[in-house]
């Protein structure tokens, strides 16, 4: 069975401080949808909040048609997943991962049977009498996934489980719990500040800031069409250019950036433009010519990237990167003009 | 491989053992001295000072006292530390800072002092029974005891694991026996051994607080030695040493020694 969580108008305060803002999210029956933001910017306390470890000033929160909203934590039926493991040093592993099904009132044999057959899936059956201080790392967050989902919760919960493994594990690992979960078809909230790893394991990505979710959608959509200057910021787009439309005519219009620069872009091609806007692209998005039109540039150093040379160029509009082809190298100090490519570039409102 | 020592540390660590161990080889020396009167070396050998404190009615009922009154003592003063301690590690960023001194304070105000005034509060202003009076004013006494060495082993404990116990279906009073406790029961005993040993030894919060027809024994030791001056102190000071010693070698064989220095 697996169940929807809504999150509506909820509002969370530390003291006199606001650190939730009337953040709704829904997650579909069996989505991973991940929180992704910078430290302090509410995602940890959406968690705590659902986790019902902390208690919001108001709003409401839904799985399936319970109302969690004023539940005691441990009537909440929630699976978690900590950024510390947060196994019980005093139990084996197999006792650590049957203590939610003790609590649940099964008979010791039921308990240790199923136990079992979760450690054998997570690969840490030949394990199961040590004691966590015996294991490493990447074992602990295992038996951690096991515990949490033994209990068949209808919502699973995950606080940055990755952060302390290293770079190769934690590749692993995140493979290993969106299989977990894509086959339980558990619905998931992951909590992370860890772009990639939000991008490659979930459904879709909600990027916080500030106590607010700023833009929700799949990977792909933020990747590629951020909705503001922050979102594009956040992942990833080098250039963000403010301009100003100077004239219109027909589909073309006419954008002047600082310095004097000045644009013709289509509409056709770029959607619709307002009077003021940062025009945002990526150092791909940027087509690097000898002549043409385009943003004059003086190049700077170049940066061999592998699949195309790096440039930092000065332009009067400032500083602008942009990638060129590797057929045609150009040196430090040489003219040259970007042209940005409209499916790779995004229009957006300028910032306050 | 020889470490070379250097001779005056070498002595210095000598005369520090001979300071620390000639009171106690004095105390023996004179418990077995065969004489009326203290003495040491002893004159003579003889185990009959051993054998008259089990005559002494009083010193076999304010013994008897003596160890009632640190058990519940001891018991009532971790009934309210345990939790004390939890509260003040749990909420340490949202509790004052004044309150972890406040349970510190019968050790920082003087005995005589801290004496006199339980004297004044439960014995003559509650009106309490003496017996009462002892196991409070004991368990107020070693109370700070129960809250720092508990709350020693609740600084290095992982709150998280009580949410992910929480989480997974346990109440919290529940999760507070079968995650909590087990995790700081080095402290737990470490603070019982200290807080029953601080009461047994106590003598200047009891001479208070003792009344008609009921004493402890290190109070009856000192009445005795008023009126007679003979090895029969030594050796119930001997007697007490080796209980200390046996405790001291049970906590040693179940759980070692140094989680008590740890």
């Amino acid at each position: 069975m697996t169940v929807s969580l809504t999150i509506e108008n909820l509002s969370a305060h530390y003291g006199t401080t606001q650190v939730l803002k009337d953040l709704s999210i829904s997650v579909a029956a069996g989505e991973l949808v991940s929180l992704l933001g910078s430290s302090g910017c509410g995602k940890t306390t959406t968690l705590r909040l659902v986790a019902g470890f902390l208690q919001p000033t108001s709003g409401r929160i839904r799985l399936g048609d319970r109302d969690l909203t004023t539940l005691p934590a441990h009537a909440r039926d929630i699976g978690l997943v900590f950024q510390n493991y947060a196994l019980f040093p005093h139990l084996t592993v197999l006792d650590n991962v049957a203590f939610g099904l003790k609590q649940r009132g099964l008979a010791k044999t039921d308990r240790t049977k199923r136990a079992m057959a979760m450690l054998e899936r997570v690969g840490l059956a030949p394990l199961a009498d040590r004691l966590p201080a015996a294991l490493s790392g990447g074992q602990k967050q295992r038996v951690a996934l096991a515990r949490a989902l033994v209990i068949e919760p209808p919502l699973l919960m995950f606080d940055e489980p990755l952060s302390n493994l290293d770079a190769k594990l934690r590749i692993d690992m995140r493979v290993e719990i969106r299989q977990l979960q894509r086959a339980n078809g558990t619905t998931s909230l992951y909590v992370t500040h860890d772009q990639e790893e939000a991008f490659s394991i979930s459904d879709r990505v909600a990027i916080m800031n500030a106590g607010r979710i700023l833009q929700l959608d799949t990977p792909e959509v933020l990747y590629q069409k951020p909705a503001s200057a922050f979102v594009a910021r956040f992942v990833g787009f080098e250039n963000l250019i403010p301009m100003k439309v100077v004239e219109r005519q027909a589909a073309t219009v006419t954008a002047e950036a600082a310095g004097g620069t000045r644009l013709h872009l289509s509409q056709d091609l770029f959607g619709p433009i307002k009077d003021d806007f940062i025009l945002a692209c990526r150092a791909d998005g940027l087509a690097v010519r000898r002549e043409g039109e385009g943003i004059p540039a003086v190049l700077g150093t170049r940066t061999y990237l592998g699949r195309a040379y790096q440039y930092k160029c000065k332009t009067a509009a400032g500083e602008i990167t942009a990638n060129g082809p590797l057929s045609d190298p150009l040196d430090a100090g040489a003219q040259a003009v970007l042209t940005p490519l409209p499916e790779q570039c995004c229009i957006l409102d300028p910032e306050d | 491989m020889a470490t070379r020592i250097h001779p005056l540390l070498g002595a210095f660590a000598i005369l520090v053992f001979f300071f620390l161990l000639a009171p106690l080889v004095i105390i023996v020396g004179s418990a077995l001295s065969d004489t009326t009167f203290l003495t040491f070396p002893p004159q003579g050998l003889t185990l009959r000072w051993f054998a008259n404190i089990f005559q002494m009615e009083a010193f076999r009922r304010t013994a008897i006292t003596s160890l009632q009154v640190a058990l519940l003592g001891t018991g009532l003063s971790l009934l309210i530390g345990i939790p004390a301690a939890y509260a003040l590690n749990r909420y340490r960023v949202e509790l004052p800072r004044w309150l972890s001194t406040l349970f510190v304070l019968p050790i920082l105000v003087p005995e005589i002092v801290f004496g006199f005034a339980l004297l004044k509060s439960i014995t003559i202003g509650l009106g309490l029974p003496v017996f009462i009076s002892l196991v409070v004013g004991h368990a107020l006494l070693i109370l700070p005891y129960s809250v720092r060495v508990v709350g020693a082993s609740l600084a290095s404990f992982d709150f998280s694991i009580e949410e992910a116990a929480r989480s997974l279906g346990c109440p919290p009073l529940k999760t507070f026996m079968t995650v909590v406790l087990p995790n700081i029961r080095a402290g737990v005993i470490a603070a019982f051994i200290l807080a029953f040993i601080t009461s047994i030894n106590d003598v200047s919060v009891s001479v208070f607080l003792t009344g008609p027809g009921i004493s402890t024994l290190p109070i009856q030791i000192l009445a005795h030695m008023e009126q007679f001056f003979d090895p029969t102190i030594a050796s119930v000071s001997v007697l007490l040493m080796l209980v200390t010693v046996g405790v001291m070698a049970i906590v040693e064989a179940t759980l070692g020694l140094t989680f008590l220095t740890k």
